[in-house]
């Protein structure tokens, strides 16, 4: 997946010579069409289908249940606590990898992607690992009566890792193409540090910041394999909205799952309208 | 899975380098890193030593665990084809085509990547049943896309199209048309073009995606989850793991997340390799 912000493009005018003829690309764009449509567009529309083939009712039904309603809150909270602490890290590796030489940097590179590259559910055991009743650290935990797993911090820890490098992959390559010339003027004009990385460092990479932290955002609540083996699925209690649309799944519910999935859905068509705003507005502004 | 970032050294100003804060944000960077990633990966790898080896080896290698691993990288394998081919073609048509309906197109493709991997699986896993809006079409000539073997190759097949568009696009649109004008101009029809100058300059990328989509394909869980139906015929690595770690079978779940881990890190390797090949074609 790129994360980055892609370049614009130009639309350039061929020469006949190197085009295909007009059949054969209309045939090209009717099956890209068509996959797309029935592969990507039709999934889409279907959860809203099944979520009110039974019309207004059980849909409200669904979603206002006293339950969804604290998966909802608890999806935010999660959220509210991992996306933040993810952005700080973000910037601070950002600052000391672009703006830096120091030995290592590879090392450094390989590791904070490494959570990309491992499967949700290992990323879920670990913690169960560390902090489960037979963890490493299980036993000190009981003592003071401290719970992590099936509880808010082992659902926050697990979506911190899922969304480790979210940010910092955004930043870092947008840093390293700016250089530091901009905040070096700044220093010898007498600003301190902090100014320097608040009015000039911040600034300048606000639109990639920003994209990093949508996409952040949807995957820490759009979460599922890492959350659920840390969760212990207490309904009310340890349930995201994710492990939400699973519970009534399995309840064999024909409407209540899909239902909670809009809630879902809602959250994946804003980011990818806030994506396609931020995309133009740095567009425009290159 | 990404493509790795430059640690390329900055020119000349190593020694003088007048910004502040390199210990603080250096050091908070390795304090959270530690403490999210590098304890919890080394809090696994030093449990594994504290299990008999013969115990574990026993539980990685048994026939249901082969049989996971199989249809895991067997589904992963005939998913990430599907992107190759799929997602070069969408690639191609959106930055060498102008048509009605683009813009939405391209902003499609993003769709599998900004969906919850739940509410994927739900979806498809109702499109594809009998009653369902494909099933109802498919199920009567023997194709059966849920709670099969083929469902779990679509809901991959999903999660893992952004991978291989989205790789591909950017380099396409950079590719250098002189060359195809070059081939025209010494007599070259338009389908000997394709099929000798751009296609073989392509295909490092195209490898790239392919194995981007198949890396993201090996450890996906929650769309699986839904579409698998929790048959044993349709039961994949990272299923089987959450089930004996939910029967507390704590040796069992370490087994097949060492297995799974050895797959993406040796995978993430193979990928770098494949990577720095596929640049060299990049630049003329």
């Amino acid at each position: 997946m790129n994360l980055s912000l892609p370049a614009p493009s130009q639309a350039r005018a061929a020469p006949s010579s190197i085009r295909e003829s007009a059949a054969v690309k209309w045939l090209l764009i009717a099956l890209a069409g068509g996959f797309a449509a029935l592969f990507l567009l039709l999934p889409l529309i279907n959860v809203f289908a099944q979520a009110f083939s039974g019309g207004w009712a059980p849909y409200w039904k669904a979603v206002t249940d006293k339950d969804t309603g604290s998966a909802i809150r608890l999806t935010f909270l999660v959220a509210a606590i991992s996306v933040p602490l993810n952005v700080i890290f973000g910037l601070a590796s950002a600052w000391a990898i672009a703006k830096f030489d120091f030995r290592g940097k590879a090392v450094l590179l390989t590791f904070i992607d490494l959570p990309f590259s491992v499967s949700p559910v290992v990323a879920g055991l670990l913690f169960v690992l560390l902090f489960g009743a037979n963890g490493l650290f299980g036993g000190w935990l009981a003592a003071h009566h401290v719970k992590i797993i099936f509880a808010l911090p082992g659902l926050v820890l697990a979506t911190i890792f899922v969304t480790f490098p979210y940010v910092a992959r955004e930043l870092i390559p947008i840093m390293q193409d700016q250089g530091s010339e901009q905040e070096e003027a700044a220093l010898t004009l007498g600003a301190n540090g902090w100014q320097t990385f608040w009015r000039v460092t911040v600034p300048s990479v606000k639109w990639g910041l920003l994209y990093g932290i949508i996409l952040c955002n949807s995957r820490a609540m759009g979460e599922f394999g890492a959350v659920e083996v840390v969760s212990g699925h207490i309904a009310g209690q340890t349930d995201t909205l994710p492990l939400r649309v699973d519970k009534l799944y399995n309840e064999f519910d024909p409407v209540a799952p899909f239902a909670v999935a809009t809630l879902l859905a809602f959250l994946a068509l804003a980011t990818l309208c806030v994506k396609l705003f931020l995309e133009w507005k740095s567009r425009d502004e290159s | 899975m990404l493509p790795p970032l430059e640690s390329a050294p900055l020119e000349g100003r190593a020694a003088s380098n007048p910004l502040p804060g390199l210990k603080f944000t250096l050091g908070f960077t390795v304090f959270y890193l530690s403490i999210i990633v590098l304890l919890p990966v080394a809090a696994l790898v030093l449990r594994s030593f504290h299990l008999s080896w013969s115990e574990l080896w026993a539980l990685a290698t048994n026939e249901r665990a082969l049989a996971a691993y199989e249809l895991s990288l067997g589904a992963s394998l005939a998913a990430a084809l599907i992107n190759a081919v799929f997602g070069s073609l969408l690639a191609w048509v959106l930055v060498r085509y102008r048509f009605p309906g683009r813009r939405l197109l391209d902003g499609l493709i993003d769709f599998p990547f900004a969906l919850p991997t739940a509410v994927a699986g739900l979806t498809l896993a109702n499109l594809f049943a009998d009653h369902g809006w494909l099933g109802q079409f498919l199920a009567p000539i023997g194709i059966r896309g849920a709670f099969t073997r083929l469902g779990v190759v679509i809901a991959l097949t999903f999660v893992g199209l952004p991978f291989a568009v989205r790789t591909l696009q950017p380099v396409l649109e950079n590719l250098d048309r002189g060359v195809e004008e070059a081939a025209a101009c010494l007599g070259a029809s338009r389908f000997r073009t394709f099929v000798s100058v751009i296609a073989p300059t392509l295909f490092p990328t195209v490898l790239t995606g392919f194995g981007l989509s198949f890396a993201r394909a090996l450890g996906e869980y929650g769309s699986i989850k839904f579409i698998s139906g929790n048959l044993p015929w349709t039961e994949i690595a990272p299923v089987l793991m959450v089930m004996r770690l939910d029967q507390y079978d704590y040796t069992g779940a370490i087994a097949v997340a060492l297995v799974l881990m050895l797959f993406s890190f040796a995978l993430l390797f193979t990928l770098n390799w494949v990577q720095g090949w596929a640049s060299k074609f990049q630049q003329p």
